[in-house]
């Protein structure tokens, strides 16, 4: 898991030099024009532009492949559903089953759409560290309390990852193995319960630790981030892109 | 599938989902006080944890979605937890999208949410049975209709898919009837070990 420990390890990428806040939101802009794109022709730009930045990024091939596998899983079985159910002139019956050319054509658009949009969010958002997309989310003016839970989480994730690792192993010490009865069910609601006892317990020592330095709400959030010309370029490129895709699409 | 990627939705639904999502946040920010900051997010990280893990169920294995637990345990503060959730699950792993967040904040956390608010007088120490009946049953609820609305947004932004949904969402009964007995099993351990957890007044923190 990535958290803050992994963030100084991290290599810089070359779109590690605009402001995160920048990231975020022509990751964003851009997502949002994807949706309303219906040419193949634009999309399949869309994606050639979110495989440069991926490339940009320095994000091992791999890595990609394994995020767009994921993405088209939810796809497929819309995909085999898609041309098979709309209820559209057939082109192509094979007994009770009936292609149809219109529900193709979505699912090919839908899927090009899906692609283009998970190969701009990932060089984009996807590689930044949580922590500094939490810090980046507040300075975008996201309630303080809220970007303080988010920053609480990832802080105690990892611990409580390795208290359920713990109950996992005692778990297996006394001999459970997972199978389809209703023991398994009960072991596991225990399981749960034992955790969200212990962060309960855990979060009320944070608290009383907090509260002891004179915690009020909130933490500064430092950076040493600026929005810079690179950001302004960035912007008005990502503008001009979007305009003249949505105007391209109406043609 | 309760994680729709980028780029499915339709304009308008995710405007609406978005907006629905915000105020679900805000009403969710408005019940944090400076105590409950800790306590949401070390219960969003277990939740995150829970649900983030695979539990075999025969053959093949499934990820609980407790979105009725997380409204018992944290009543409106459910949709900023969950919300931390999703954004570290898309964040890490890639389910879901960015700009369907507001989409999936609202499908997964406002039925738990609303349920939780419906079972919550009934649940008391000295009825544990009838208590976990009443938690599990708006588990398995919570699950269904969470179903149902992703299959909702999705008919709504691409109409040719209706058909297909149905057979999608039949996929979610059995998750709702794990998720059932998960739940009653967590209610009865925590009636037992920590009973102010999930008891009417003292959901946790200083208000509902």
């Amino acid at each position: 898991m990535a958290t803050d420990a992994a963030d100084a390890a991290a290599p810089t990428s070359r779109l590690d030099r605009l402001d995160t806040r920048t990231r975020v939101i022509v990751a964003v802009a851009l997502v949002l024009t994807l949706v309303s794109l219906r040419s193949w022709v634009l999309l399949s730009a869309a994606i050639v532009l979110g495989l440069l930045l991926t490339g940009f990024a320095g994000i091992p091939a791999r890595q990609t492949l394994r995020r767009l596998l994921h993405v088209e899983g939810f796809l497929l079985i819309l995909f085999v559903a898609l041309p098979l159910t709309t209820r559209l002139p057939p082109f192509l019956e094979i007994g009770p089953l009936a292609l149809s050319l219109p529900g193709l054509e979505r699912a090919v658009t839908l899927a090009l759409r899906i692609t283009a949009a998970a190969l701009v969010v990932l060089p984009l958002i996807s590689d930044l560290t949580p922590i500094r997309l939490g810090h980046a989310l507040g300075r975008l003016g996201l309630p303080p309390r809220l970007v303080q839970v988010f920053l609480f989480s990832i802080r105690y994730i990892e611990l409580l990852r390795a208290e359920a690792r713990r109950l996992h192993d005692a778990m297996r010490l006394r001999g459970f193995a997972p199978r389809t009865n209703l023991h398994t069910l009960k072991s596991y609601g225990h399981f749960i319960g034992q955790l969200l006892v212990r962060a309960i317990e855990r979060a009320e020592r944070v608290n009383e630790a907090m509260r002891c330095r004179g915690f009020a709400g909130r933490f500064p959030l430092v950076t040493l981030e600026r929005f810079g010309t690179a950001d302004v370029g960035v912007a008005g490129l990502t503008v001009l892109l979007a305009a003249a895709a949505l105007l391209l699409d109406r043609l | 599938m309760a994680h729709i990627p980028d780029g499915v939705l339709s304009l308008p639904v995710l405007a609406a989902g978005t907006l629905a999502g915000v105020g679900g946040l805000a009403l969710g920010i408005r019940r944090l006080t400076d105590r409950d900051i800790p306590r949401t997010a070390l219960l969003a990280a277990v939740f995150f944890i829970a649900s983030s893990q695979a539990f075999s169920l025969g053959p093949t294995s499934v990820h609980l979605l407790l979105g009725g637990l997380t409204g018992l345990v944290l009543g409106w503060k459910a949709f900023p937890a969950i919300f931390v959730g999703l954004l570290l699950q898309t964040l890490l792993f890639g389910f879901g999208g960015l700009t369907t967040l507001g989409v999936d904040l609202v499908n997964m956390a406002l039925p738990g949410v609303l349920l939780a608010a419906v079972v919550r007088p009934f649940i008391r120490v000295d009825r544990p049975a009838r208590s976990a009946a009443f938690t599990g049953g708006a588990a398995a609820l919570a699950v269904v209709i969470t179903a149902v609305l992703v299959g909702v947004e999705i008919a709504l932004s691409e109409p040719a898919f209706a058909p297909a949904l149905g057979v999608m969402a039949a996929a979610y009964l059995p998750l709702a009837g794990i998720e059932a007995a998960v739940t009653a099993f967590v209610t009865l351990y925590l009636l037992k070990v920590k009973p102010e957890m999930i008891v009417a007044p003292a959901v946790l923190g200083t208000a509902i």
